[in-house]
């Protein structure tokens, strides 16, 4: 703040100038207050008026009670979003765990094999499983030719492989939103347990789970809300019986027209994450999310929640004592990493088994196969349709990458030079696109851009990704500008430079990392986004992963394996090099 | 100093008095090819209040946390009431820890952290409300008993963790640079204060820090370390009057310190001249050198021994002050004049001359 003062050089104009750090803030709260709080609001409002007369009316909702298909639909969407949450955080936490423990310079290699799975886009993810789990999939041709089962197992289209796709998908985010909470515990508290006499599984439980819980709130909420908004893996691993909430709404959408209808059941899907969020914000505080501290909470519920961690540790220590005993003190060090592994191959081989199936000779999926050409990327590169969808991906994502980091670069600074009791707010605010389902935002953007004519126009696709993109670049630059010492700033002040060649001469190039990090990850979020793309990309101006969803809707063929690998391919080049991008922008600070 | 009563061999108490509370024997830790700290041995008495003093990277904390468990030991054992510990896992030893940066669990108030290890420890509930009680009234902070470690100052802070390890009596004491987050007056304080509880309890405190003042106002015995071993182990006074090693004399207080060759005749070569040494003075190590403590160096040559400089520098510090002079080959020396005695001038020849027997031979 007083790097603005100072480098305006005039101290009557600090005021102003104080403000003036939040103007910069000001054109990406109007880009989101036109894009995303209007249409969004807008479809919510449709549910409440009757469309014939235009009058107040809650009949959307009457005939939701009414029917029993759209309560159990609800229920359904309920269920498996919880038990994603819940099963994401028993698979996300020790790998979590164990990732925060490892050396600094060996975590950041092991954390790629959490970045890439998420990163990678949910469809080729969902394609991946659709392999491997199907009649004829891979583990069934396994199973039945070895001779372990007669029959092909069902593993699809039904809860399992559902449940299957939904934890795969979420596990990562489990583990980003855990880890950072884990890091920031200071390890020495649990040695001082053990120096005071806890044994490692009452320090653990009474110290570092405590301390972690935060993270894991957090975790299970951000799965939690992301789940609610799910279409992709229910509607290729689920059957009808797994109908979620986001599959009926582009129902109403795109067959019934019924707009209405459509917001009533966004309405819900928001209220329902809303409640979530609203939940969490009781017991824990929002603030932990974005890194504040834990509230400590008083009274009888931190005593109930103390004796039930105490209760904990007991069964704890008498489990590990056991397996102690079993394996010796050596052989139990091993059941943390080969756990960890465990999962990591669980997020990692499924998406790589899709490599070789790119390069087979033969007509069908098959594994493994019969032989390996390049026929089916010789298919991919000579469609018109394919190539034309790929380079629409590709304008699109770098027009998005562009128009997020520039609006996430600026909301970052004015942030970081302003501590007004405002800041915080703004900030929930443009973190909001991850929080709302997608699949809200996206129907709240057809209605809009159907009436500006912004349907199936580049441009229309290029503004619903930069609203998804913004809290990406926002939270990078954000990251990088909070190590960034402000007091170079001042130091260029004083050595004599004016706002703008600070900015241009000193902070760009220092923070130039997390720029190009920011790009990149939004350049990501846009080039495998499929909500939006749904329904604002239309006929020919289609995108690839919508025309990946339209070939997988229609029949899986080997060509979608070639697309894959090469969506994987770009998506996770792009991800090395922002990783790389953003460690050295924030080591060099 | 009363131990755990569930410690099985109280029989054994006159025993362990003569083995040492805590005795380390070839006690050494090696990562890879570096080692953190030499095979050492050490024996500490009851109620003894020991500093390991060092500067960084000498191995002090390595020896401290293997003598907590922490860290285990490549080599030797850590014998603990007479019982060998070596092996014993950080929560069976019995031993109290403070940390440097104290380690307060920001999740539970201050009492429940001092109740921490009495209920590790299994105590009914109406003890760890007496002793919590008591412990805190020890500390001063019987009205904080409610807070949040983040709500209190440093200093509060670090009384917790001084609270919360007195409070279950352990074996051994150990402090890890406790003071090092405290500003020099709050750190005056808090060696008093640690003093009395040393007093008052009657405890084993080994005590690691790279502060000398510190350790000459704590510790019973000193034991310096250097290069991942023990330099010198002994009194305060021992080691500040008679240095065994130049880094001993350099680390501990100010020295001036001549290095030179021995002519085999009781006197010293050095750059500045000959020098006779203190009388009874034994065969010297490979690098001989006299050391003479600034307040033993007289102006003018009283016995013979003295060296010439030109004064560079006055340093008035109340009830002192240090005359800093240049010596021919770029050398310093020090001098610390009482308040009676005349001051010279800058850039004034002095010559300055000290008794033979207040130079101290060392390796």
């Amino acid at each position: 703040m007083s790097a603005v003062a100072a480098s305006g050089g005039l101290l009557a104009r600090a005021g102003a100038l104080r403000f003036g750090a939040l103007w910069l803030a000001v054109p990406g709260l109007l880009f989101l207050a036109f894009f995303f709080v209007w249409p969004v609001a807008q479809l919510l409002g449709l549910s409440l008026f009757d469309p014939d007369s235009g009058r107040p009316s809650i009949a959307t909702y009457e005939r939701i009670a009414a029917t029993d298909v759209y309560l159990r639909v609800l229920g359904i969407t309920f269920r498996i979003a919880g038990y994603t949450a819940l099963y994401s955080l028993l698979i996300g936490y020790p790998l979590a765990y164990w990732l925060s423990r490892l050396p600094d310079m060996y975590r950041g290699r092991m954390l790629l094999f959490v970045m890439v799975p998420f990163w990678t886009s949910y469809l080729v993810k969902t394609f991946a499983w659709m392999i491997l789990l199907g009649r004829s999939g891979i583990i069934n041709s396994l199973a039945t030719g070895s001779g372990l089962v007669d029959q092909p197992l069902s593993l699809l289209h039904n809860e399992f492989g559902v449940m299957v796709g939904m934890v795969h998908a979420m596990v990562p985010l489990a583990v980003m939103t855990m880890l950072p909470v884990m890091a920031g515990i200071d390890r020495r508290l649990v040695q001082a347990a053990q120096t005071l006499g806890a044994s490692p599984a009452h320090a653990f439980w009474l110290v570092y789970f405590k301390l972690s819980l935060p993270g894991v709130a957090a975790a299970g909420l951000l799965v939690f809300i992301s789940s609610l908004g799910f279409f992709i893996v229910p509607a290729f691993l689920g059957g009808r019986r797994e109908t979620m909430l986001a599959q009926l709404i582009i129902t109403q959408v795109q067959e019934l027209l019924n707009w209405p209808f459509a917001g009533a059941l966004a309405a819900m899907m928001l209220a329902a994450a809303l409640v979530s969020c609203w939940f969490y914000d009781r017991v824990f505080g929002l603030s932990t999310i974005a890194g504040g501290s834990a509230q400590v909470g008083t009274g009888r519920i931190r005593d109930i929640g103390l004796a039930i961690l105490s209760g904990l540790a007991r069964v704890a220590g008498a489990l590990s004592s056991l397996t102690q005993r079993l394996l010796g003190r050596r052989g139990s060090g091993f059941i943390l990493p080969a756990f960890a592994w465990l999962a990591i191959v669980f997020l990692v081989v499924p998406t790589l088994l899709v490599i070789p199936l790119a390069f087979t000779s033969s007509q069908f999926l098959e594994f493994p196969p019969p032989g390996y050409g390049l026929s089916w990327f010789r298919t991919y590169f000579e469609s018109p349709l394919w190539i034309q969808a790929t380079i629409r991906s590709f304008g699109v994502a770098f027009a998005t990458a562009i128009a997020a980091t520039a609006i996430g670069g600026f909301t970052a600074l004015a942030l970081a030079n302003s501590r007004t009791r405002w800041s915080g707010l703004i900030f929930a605010f443009f973190l909001a696109p991850m929080i709302v389902p997608r699949i809200v935002i996206a129907v709240g953007l057809f209605y809009l851009f159907a009436r500006i004519g912004l349907v199936a126009t580049d441009l229309g696709l290029i503004i619903g990704h930069t609203v998804l993109a913004i809290p990406f670049a926002l939270v990078t630059m954000a990251a990088v500008l909070k190590s960034y010492d402000q007091r170079l700033d001042q130091a260029a002040a004083t050595l004599g430079a004016n706002r703008l060649k600070t900015l241009t001469g000193v902070t760009i190039p220092l923070v130039k990392g997390g720029l190009v990090a920011a790009f990149l990850f939004s350049f990501i979020t846009s080039f495998d986004e499929l909500t939006i793309a749904i329904f604002i990309s239309g006929g020919v101006k289609t995108t690839l992963p919508k025309q990946m969803w339209d070939d997988m809707i229609l029949q899986l063929n080997p060509t979608l394996a070639a697309v894959s690998v090469v969506v994987f391919v770009v998506v996770t080049v792009m991800l090395l090099v922002a990783e790389r991008f953003r460690s050295s922008s924030s080591s060099s600070s | 100093m009363t131990t755990r009563t569930d410690t099985p061999d109280a029989a054994t108490t006159g025993q362990r008095a003569v083995a040492g509370k805590l005795v380390i024997e070839g006690l050494c830790k090696r990562y890879g090819a570096t080692t953190a700290l030499e095979p050492s041995s050490l024996s500490v008495t009851e109620g003894e209040f020991l500093t390991l003093l060092g500067p960084s990277g000498s191995g002090k904390t390595t020896l401290l946390q293997l003598i907590c468990g922490l860290v285990e030991a490549s080599e030797g054992r850590v014998v603990i009431d007479g019982r060998d510990q070596s092996r014993m896992p950080v929560h069976q030893r019995d031993i109290g820890l403070v940390f440097q940066h104290y380690a307060l669990f920001p999740h539970l108030t201050v009492a429940e952290n001092i109740a921490f290890p009495l209920k590790m420890r299994g105590r009914p509930s109406a003890e760890i409300g007496k002793r919590v009680e008591d412990a805190l009234a020890m500390v001063h902070l019987g009205q904080l008993a409610k807070r949040f470690p983040r709500e209190l100052s440093g200093g509060q802070q670090q009384r917790v963790a001084l609270a919360r390890c007195f409070v279950y009596q352990p074996s051994i004491i150990l402090m890890d640079e406790p003071l090092g987050a405290l500003d020099k007056k709050l750190r005056e304080h808090m060696q008093i204060e640690i003093k009395r509880l040393h007093r008052e309890s009657g405890a084993t405190i080994i005590y690691v820090t790279h502060d000398q003042e510190e350790a000459l106002a704590l510790s019973d015995r000193i034991c310096l370390m250097n290069h991942a071993k023990i330099e010198q182990l002994g009194t305060p006074r021992d080691i500040y009057e008679r240095p065994r090693t130049a880094f001993a004399a350099d680390f501990i207080g100010i020295s001036n310190i001549f290095r030179g060759r021995w002519d085999g005749n009781g006197s010293l070569d050095t750059a500045h001249g000959r020098f006779v040494l203190p009388s009874g003075a034994q065969s010297p190590g490979a690098e001989p050198a006299i050391v003479i403590r600034p307040e033993h160096l007289k102006l003018g040559a009283p016995d013979g021994n003295a060296v010439t400089g030109r004064v560079s520098e006055i340093v008035y510090a109340g009830s002192e002050t240090r005359v800093i002079a240049a010596l021919g080959d770029g050398g310093q020396l020090v001098l610390r004049l009482g308040p009676d005695d005349a001051v010279p001038a800058i850039n004034e020849d002095i010559v300055a001359g000290w008794a033979r027997d207040r130079a101290v031979l060392v390796a």
